[in-house]
């Protein structure tokens, strides 16, 4: 297992300086530069801007000097758009914010989702059921923009009950995590609930049953821990997705969390905030993957690696 | 030497107190002066000579003042400086310096502080995307600077004294003195700059010298300011605290505005009636100094059909701008026969012939002028029209694309991103492109200037008598009756369909004071606000 990690994270290393060559091409390759504006700059200026950011030397060579000084100094450079920003000051600013709502949006997501799922497969065909499927069901096809906006409405003007947007104490993290949360809630009922019916029907279930233990075991001791391993291989993706933040979040909620930043980099072509939040969601995104697989492991005992 | 006033307001402002009296007669003052206005997007700096933006304008004319500041109609009045004098040749123009001006460290606000911070926005090494404007005000040397011919020092701007400054200029400006009321102008303090680097603006570093002392700013959130103590003219600031929340999109902003958490917010398009009939007292639509239309690209690269006057004659007169301003747009804006911004001060608007013409009679005379040029339901004429992505041009799009299937021309809608379009628009790799400009300072040059052979100009227009006359523009003694001549130019030779030109439709909470409404170039200035009791 331990080596298993370590060839993992061996393999992190070029694929992730495989992301930052294809980003930083792909980027480059867009019309449009980050000092682009609807009044064309002057040569002169344009030529004076591209020399401090280090825009006018060859690509190889832009690209070399970027991942020099994240190894060497772990420099994201500055924001091309934001002058008086660091990317490193951009992504401290923003991720804790987009971490804290999104943390908390997958925690209730989960909880809520998998006794949804179990609720409705334990009592299949019943009122329980059909009320579960029917929330999930409401809550998949209802998209966060459309509740974020809507939730302002109610909650902010009609009652209100919570600051239409910001960032501060608690009573700004609520729209925000019942926005982001619906949609995975309902993905993950959905999933618990096809994955649980599928293990009441087994065998091993159908033995504890015959043992006489009570139907609360039965499910809990049970049926639980093998009916997780499709959430689980949903939830790694899900996870690294919920918290590198949501535009939409960020945009109807003015959280000032890194996925309205992302999306605004791509748009402005601030090309090092793009790289920097790119690399941030690159990285987790393998670190999340292999958590999962390592979860698989201590989950199911018939996966070695 | 000849002593000049800026205008009469500022005679008014030498002896009087600068403004109208705060408050007003009758008015009580509320016990929460506090004031929290809407903006779009996040405020990309507080650099006076590294914004780009409207939004950091409205932050930046805050947190520092220029030489001169605008009173509620826009007309120039004392900042900084109390007056100035302007030589014989209109070359000079020597600014007074109030000796009372503090920056928000205490330390005084000297002429230097402008020779420094008019250097650093022509300086190479700024690399500021505003250093054009130090050549658009004409101060000497500032094209040569800005390439790197010549020194910052060799900038024509020079601190006679303290409290004396000297700009010369290479040709005469007569808007001169509305241009250093132009955030990039503001002053910055040389030693927080040098000492703290690119972050200088951060809250804690920043020092200013306006009404106003930045307290937090949590970017993409919220940027919040308190009054400044050290401000010349502290006694006369009444509101205390002013913030700026960021929302993203404008119908969550009208829903907080209305929810209470917003004194000022913009209203979306169409809402406008049913806002003003709910909301008399609050909903409001000024006049905002940008016009609305479509380029033509006249250039090398522009499709054939468009260097025929005719056609574009008949693409402008069969524009049914009626429709687009009282069935899409519903503000209070105003179709736009014309370049120029109708409010702009000063600016007479030319008699255009097809403006008095009916819609009827429009649609008859392009259909005549197509056949003229050869188009015809055997040959319909095609042109492709690109605008950026937004909601409200592709509405506009959409309707013109059926005005002119009235006249027989099939037009292809090609939406792209804001980036692709402006990158497209300056290689001239387009045909009909949406485009807008908005004034740099409150004088009909700032829209003209566009069309000139050495303009921005993304058709490549050119006329050398429309060239002319903007020359002549700079040293005359009524530039107006150069724009008026040079604007029906340009209704003869169409370079543009001219669409509509701006209001700005606006929620503001009635019991705020003191914003201007009548200033086209919408620049306000807290320190002049207030909130009365109701």
């Amino acid at each position: 297992m331990f080596g298993f990690i370590l060839r993992r994270l061996a393999v992190a290393i070029p694929t992730l300086l495989l992301l930052i060559v294809v980003s930083f091409l792909l980027m480059h390759a867009a019309p449009g530069g980050p000092f682009t504006q609807e009044r064309a700059l002057p040569p002169q200026v344009l030529a004076n801007l591209n020399a401090k950011y280090g825009l006018d030397e060859p690509l190889w060579r832009q690209i070399a000097g970027y991942v020099w000084g994240i190894v060497a100094h772990f420099d994201f450079g500055p924001s091309f758009v934001y002058p008086d920003r660091s990317v490193n000051q951009i992504i401290a600013a923003g991720f804790p914010v987009t971490l804290t709502y999104g943390g908390i949006a997958f925690v209730v997501a989960v909880a809520v989702g998998v006794a949804l799922g179990v609720a409705a497969a334990i009592r299949q065909n019943s009122w329980m059921d059909y009320l579960a499927v029917g929330i999930s069901i409401g809550a998949q096809v209802l998209p966060n923009f459309v509740m974020a906006p809507l939730l302002v409405l109610v909650f902010t003007l009609w009652l209100g009950w919570l600051p239409g947007g910001g960032w501060g104490g608690p009573i700004y993290w609520i729209m925000p995590v019942v926005a982001l949360s619906t949609s995975f809630m309902a993905s993950i009922a959905r999933i618990t609930r096809s994955s649980m019916l599928e293990v009441l029907g087994s065998n091993h279930i159908r033995t504890a049953r015959a043992k006489g233990l009570p139907e609360r075991a039965v499910i809990l001791r049970h049926a639980l821990k093998p009916a997780m391993l499709p959430v689980i291989s949903y939830l790694g993706p899900a996870f690294v997705t919920i918290i590198t933040g949501s535009v939409v979040i960020d945009m109807y909620f003015s959280t000032g969390g890194i996925g309205r930043s992302f999306v605004d980099s791509a748009l402005n072509r601030d090309y090092a905030v793009m790289m920097g939040i790119t690399i941030l969601v690159g990285a987790l995104t393998i670190l999340f993957s292999l958590v999962v697989d390592v979860l698989y492991a201590w989950i199911d005992p018939k996966i070695r690696y | 030497m000849i002593r000049l006033f800026l205008t009469t307001a500022l005679v008014a402002g030498m002896a009087l107190p600068a403004l109208a009296v705060k408050p007003a007669e009758g008015e009580k003052l509320a016990e929460n002066q506090s004031y929290t206005f809407w903006l779009l997007d996040a405020i990309k700096t507080a650099d006076p000579q590294k914004n780009t933006d409207v939004e950091g304008s409205d932050i930046i004319r805050q947190l520092f003042e220029g030489l001169l500041n605008e009173d509620e109609k826009g007309a120039p009045v004392p900042g900084v400086a109390t007056g100035f004098d302007l030589s014989e040749d209109k070359l000079t123009y020597t600014f007074h310096l109030r000796p009372a001006a503090k920056w928000s460290n205490g330390d005084p606000v000297t002429a230097h502080d402008f020779v420094y911070s008019w250097r650093r926005l022509a300086d190479p090494a700024t690399a500021s995307e505003y250093a054009w404007f130090m050549e658009l005000m004409n101060v000497e040397n500032a094209t040569a600077v800005v390439k790197g011919e010549k020194t910052p020092e060799e900038l024509g701007v020079k601190a006679v004294d303290d409290h004396t400054l000297e700009v010369r200029l290479t040709t005469p400006t007569p808007y001169f003195p509305k241009m250093v009321t132009h955030g990039s102008t503001f002053p910055v303090h040389q030693k927080v700059v040098e000492a703290e680097g690119d972050s200088w603006t951060q809250p804690g570093k920043l020092v200013g010298n306006g009404a106003y002392v930045l307290k937090s700013h949590d970017l993409g959130v919220q940027i919040s300011m308190e009054k400044n103590p050290e401000y010349w003219d502290a006694d006369n600031v009444i509101m205390e605290r002013i913030k700026g929340l960021t929302v993203n999109d404008n119908n969550v902003a009208l829903t907080r505005y209305q929810a209470g958490e917003l004194d000022r917010v913009q209203i979306p398009a169409g809402q406008y009636p049913r806002l003003k009939e709910q909301f008399p007292d609050q909903a409001v639509s000024i006049p905002y100094s940008c016009t609305y239309a479509y380029l033509l690209n006249v250039s090398e690269k522009g499709p054939e059909a468009l260097k025929d006057v005719r056609v574009r004659k008949a693409l402008s007169y069969a524009m049914q701008r009626d429709v687009v301003v009282n069935q899409i747009l519903q503000g209070g804006q105003k179709p736009a026969y014309n370049w120029t911004h109708w409010a702009i001060e000063g600016f007479q608007m030319p008699e255009i012939d097809y403006a008095g013409w009916s819609q009827a009679e429009r649609l008859e005379k392009a259909k005549a002028l197509l056949a003229e040029a050869g188009y015809g339901p055997d040959k319909p004429l095609k042109l492709t029209l690109q605008y950026n992505t937004d909601e409200n041009h592709k509405k506009i799009a959409v309707a013109a694309q059926q005005f002119y299937k009235q006249i027989g021309v099939e037009l292809t809608l090609n939406n792209v991103e804001w980036k692709v379009h402006t990158d497209r628009m300056q290689s001239q790799d387009f045909e009909m492109a949406r485009y807008a400009w908005c004034a740099d300072y409150n004088e009909a040059s700032t829209f003209l200037d566009y069309f000139r052979s050495t303009g921005m100009n993304y058709g490549k227009y050119s006329n050398p008598e429309f060239d002319r006359l903007m020359d002549q523009s700079k040293t005359s003694e009524d530039p107006n009756e150069q724009y008026t001549a040079a604007e029906k130019i340009l209704a003869e030779d169409m370079p543009l369909v001219p669409v509509y030109q701006y209001s700005k439709v606006d929620m503001i909470r009635d019991d705020i004071k003191g914003l201007p409404t009548e200033n086209v170039m919408n620049d306000w200035y807290a320190k002049d606000i207030y909130r009365i009791q109701k």
